[in-house]
């Protein structure tokens, strides 16, 4: 009986070994407008990558962007992002070409990202690092706003760019 | 146990399947721990005379001067109204995210004004679910008004201190109406007796409809509880459009008083809007961040 018992639990681990959480998270992006520079930053990312077929996901919290001003929090949140509508910021795919064996090195990610409830499909290069059990992610790319239907009201004097860099770090552990 | 190694077996496998489905799905359900808070239940501090529930967040200051010209039934001889106007200069300021402390001066009856405003609760859904956002206010309002010479006999400083404590209780209900109702107790230290008790109570109601993302119209109105029958006075009413232009908030409003202070326009309001005693007026709203907006959620 706890033979059997044994060798089920034996068949279904191996299964959730492949899957790595993020353990930590800093997503950063930066406008650069004419009359003001704009940086906000989130550590409240999560994700899941299954490093057996390379597919991942993962999930921003859009009110989780701290800005160095309170007043430009709130506009981001409720004019911009619309974040009671559109809580969060998703991307659903798929590293090409990852291999367990060699996981450190240039990468990148094919998918769908969503935003202000706005799919788009993308590809996001960057780079892995393994070190020990934990993997690092690392990637730079551009976002227009335009493509995810976010516009700026006019009344507002604030310029704001038309494309946003983002910069996304994750590590990643054992689940 | 047959039984029971099959349900085992079920179950483990129905993990095995679970493992290859949409990875989203895992996410999604490993998430179950957040909680959202409302945020801009009010654009801002003021509905259109009275408080919100919103304070200040933390090391932000704002600016708040709020006009109010004459009473507009003043027909053209006063333009309107034009020719006369009521000031108030304030200055909110956010210690912490729920503590704003406020100081203001009112041209009526030459009175400065003190606030505190604590957010007890927050509207919140996800983990922690919370229906409204709570906040209490405690003001203080001196009036300088009568000048020293000119007291009646017996007037002494004390009697030109009013007292304030309200309960704001708000709703966001969508992103764009948001309701607010706020118990409303307000001590004068000195009053005529013939017409009005020392200790005054009343209820407000208020809200906010947002036409844009940048405009939205207000409404208030205190109901005073156990008027005495002599009193002249009315009960306030207001409405109002906020626009908002980046730092700043303009708020163009038409009500039935000319006050500021809570004892002012609750307690002493003197026009009534049907006979067109109505104050065109606004509020201009300027932020600051002076400190560091850390501690946020």
């Amino acid at each position: 009986m706890s033979r059997i018992f044994f060798i089920l639990i034996v068949l279904a681990s191996p299964v959730a070994a492949q899957k790595l959480t993020v353990e930590k998270s800093k997503v950063v992006f930066f406008s650069d407008a004419a009359i003001e520079d704009i940086t906000a930053e989130n550590k409240k990312a999560s994700g899941i990558f299954n490093q057996d077929n390379g597919e991942i996901v993962f999930s921003i919290p859009i009110s989780g962007f701290k800005f160095a001003k309170a007043l430009m929090q709130e506009h981001f949140n409720e004019k911009y992002m619309e974040s009671d509508k559109y809580p969060k910021a998703t991307f659903q795919g798929k590293v090409e070409g990852f291999s367990k064996d060699a996981p450190s090195g240039p990468a990148k990610a094919v998918g769908k990202m969503t935003i202000h409830g706005v799919t788009k499909d993308v590809e996001i290069p960057g780079t892995m690092t393994k070190q020990g059990n934990k993997l690092q992610m690392n990637a730079k790319f551009m976002v227009k706003l335009a493509d995810y239907n976010i516009t700026i009201p006019q009344l507002l004097w604030q310029n704001i760019a038309e494309q946003v860099e983002v910069t996304v770090d994750f590590t990643f552990k054992p689940q | 146990m047959k039984r029971y190694l099959l349900g085992i077996a079920l179950l483990t496998f129905s993990g095995l399947a679970f493992a290859q489905e949409d990875l989203m799905k895992e996410l999604e359900s490993s998430q179950t721990g957040d909680t959202d808070y409302a945020f801009q239940t009010f654009k801002g501090t003021r509905i259109v005379n009275g408080h919100t529930v919103e304070t200040k967040p933390k090391g932000t200051l704002e600016f708040i001067f709020a006009h109010r010209f004459g009473e507009v039934n003043g027909g053209l001889y006063e333009l309107f109204g034009l020719d006369d106007a009521y000031v108030r200069y304030g200055l909110d300021y956010g210690i912490t995210d729920n503590l704003s402390v406020s100081y203001g001066r009112n041209s009526v009856d030459k009175t400065m004004d003190g606030y505190a405003k604590y957010k007890l609760l927050k509207q919140s859904k996800g983990a922690k679910n919370f229906p409204f956002t709570m906040t209490v206010l405690g003001g203080v309002a001196y009036r300088s008004s009568p000048k020293k010479d000119n007291v009646p006999a017996g007037f002494k400083t004390i009697d030109r201190f009013a007292y304030v404590t309200q309960l704001l209780v708000a709703r966001k209900f969508n992103p764009n109406f948001s309701m607010q109702v706020m118990p409303t107790f307000i001590h004068k230290n000195a009053v005529d007796q013939n017409i009005e008790d020392n200790d005054q109570m009343a209820i407000g109601v208020g809200g906010r409809l947002k036409v844009t993302k940048s405009v939205a119209l207000t409404s208030e109105y205190y109901y005073r509880l156990q008027v005495n029958e002599n009193s002249p006075y009315k009960n306030t009413f207001g409405i109002g459009v906020d626009i908002e232009t980046g730092g700043h908030v303009f708020q163009i409003v038409v009500t039935n008083t000319r006050g500021l202070t809570e004892r002012a326009f609750i307690t002493e309001t003197d026009g009534d809007f049907s006979e067109g005693d109505i104050h065109l007026g606004f509020n201009v709203t300027r932020t600051f961040q002076l400190g560091g907006n850390r501690s946020k959620n």
